[in-house]
């Protein structure tokens, strides 16, 4: 059942994977992408790390592919005229592509545990009277306090370099502005000017 | 049974169709963006992986922090992103090097 469960979310992911990269339109593509992420949620389930899954559903799919979601809807981009020239690469991008898969491949297969590192075949779960993600909580933060710190660090970083990237003060808009409005006496604003006889008055 | 070379080869595969994306899509910004996001998918399949087969938590604690970090990049991306769109009115990259002092 087990084997069953990683053939299928195997499949799709790498499914969704290639249709992430093939699809014609980008809105298709966040989508498959979503579906990617829903996969390999579940190869994380399998993998006994639930707390990583839920995280990945609730934080990519939930806020990253949507954003993605958001740009490519928002934005009126020519797609068509992007996909000239594409195929020109692809010789190059086999190429390379090919030599790291063969590459990784060769090592994974080959790849020995070290000395004194004892792998489980079964698959392995957190130590006894511990969920999973009462492990990873209990190592997060303590030993990894200050990475932790860190990474919320990086985070707000990142909102606002995307805040200041983004933001732009409009020229030409016509918005209230009560300070200006709440200085202005009858001194700056009113005047007696003299209109002569027979002409206009000059403002 | 599933061993831990299955999952490495799900993890291969996919940082492969990553890296192949952003060769067949040069051009697009957001799927080479999109790319990436798969790229880091699979580093993250890899470490928890490793995680659950070497009986370690380190693993998963290492891929919440690649979380992290995909999401912050994704969100400078998209950033970066808006404001090329605004200037040139397209997302075209290869003619980025266009705006170089």
């Amino acid at each position: 059942m087990a084997a069953f469960a990683f053939y299928l979310f195997a499949f799709l992911l790498l499914t969704s994977g290639l249709m992430v990269i093939t699809a014609r339109n980008p809105v298709h593509s966040v989508l498959w992408l979503i579906l990617a992420f829903f996969n390999a949620a579940g190869l994380f389930i399998i993998l006994g790390a639930e707390f990583l899954a839920m995280l990945l559903v609730i934080v990519y799919v939930g806020a990253v592919a949507v954003l993605f979601l958001f740009v490519v809807m928002m934005l009126d981009i020519d797609f068509k005229a992007l996909q000239r020239g594409a195929m020109k690469n692809l010789p190059l991008g086999l190429a390379v592509s090919g030599i790291i898969l063969a590459e990784i491949l060769l090592v994974t297969m080959g790849w020995q545990p070290g000395q004194g590192v004892i792998v489980h075949e079964a698959l392995a779960g957190p130590p006894e009277g511990m969920t999973n993600t009462q492990w990873i909580g209990s190592q997060l933060y303590t030993r990894y306090f200050f990475v932790f710190s860190m990474a919320g660090l990086l985070l707000l970083a990142a909102m606002v370099g995307a805040i200041v990237l983004t933001h732009r003060r409009r020229v030409g808009l016509k918005k209230q502005d009560i300070n200006v409005q709440n200085a202005r006496t009858p001194a700056g604003t009113l005047g007696v000017g003299k209109a002569g006889l027979g002409q206009g008055v000059e403002l | 049974m599933i061993g831990l070379t299955h999952y490495l080869a799900v993890s291969a595969a996919l940082f492969v169709l990553g890296v192949f994306g952003i060769f067949l899509n040069r051009r697009n910004i957001i799927i080479i963006l999109m790319a990436l996001e798969l790229i880091l998918l699979a580093v993250n399949i890899n470490l928890v992986a490793f995680s659950a087969f070497l009986h370690q938590v380190h693993g998963q604690i290492f891929a919440m922090f690649v979380l992290t970090v995909a999401a912050g990049e994704a969100a400078i991306g998209l950033a970066i992103l808006v404001i090329y769109f605004r200037g040139r009115g397209t997302v075209a990259v290869d003619q980025a090097d266009l705006m170089k002092g």
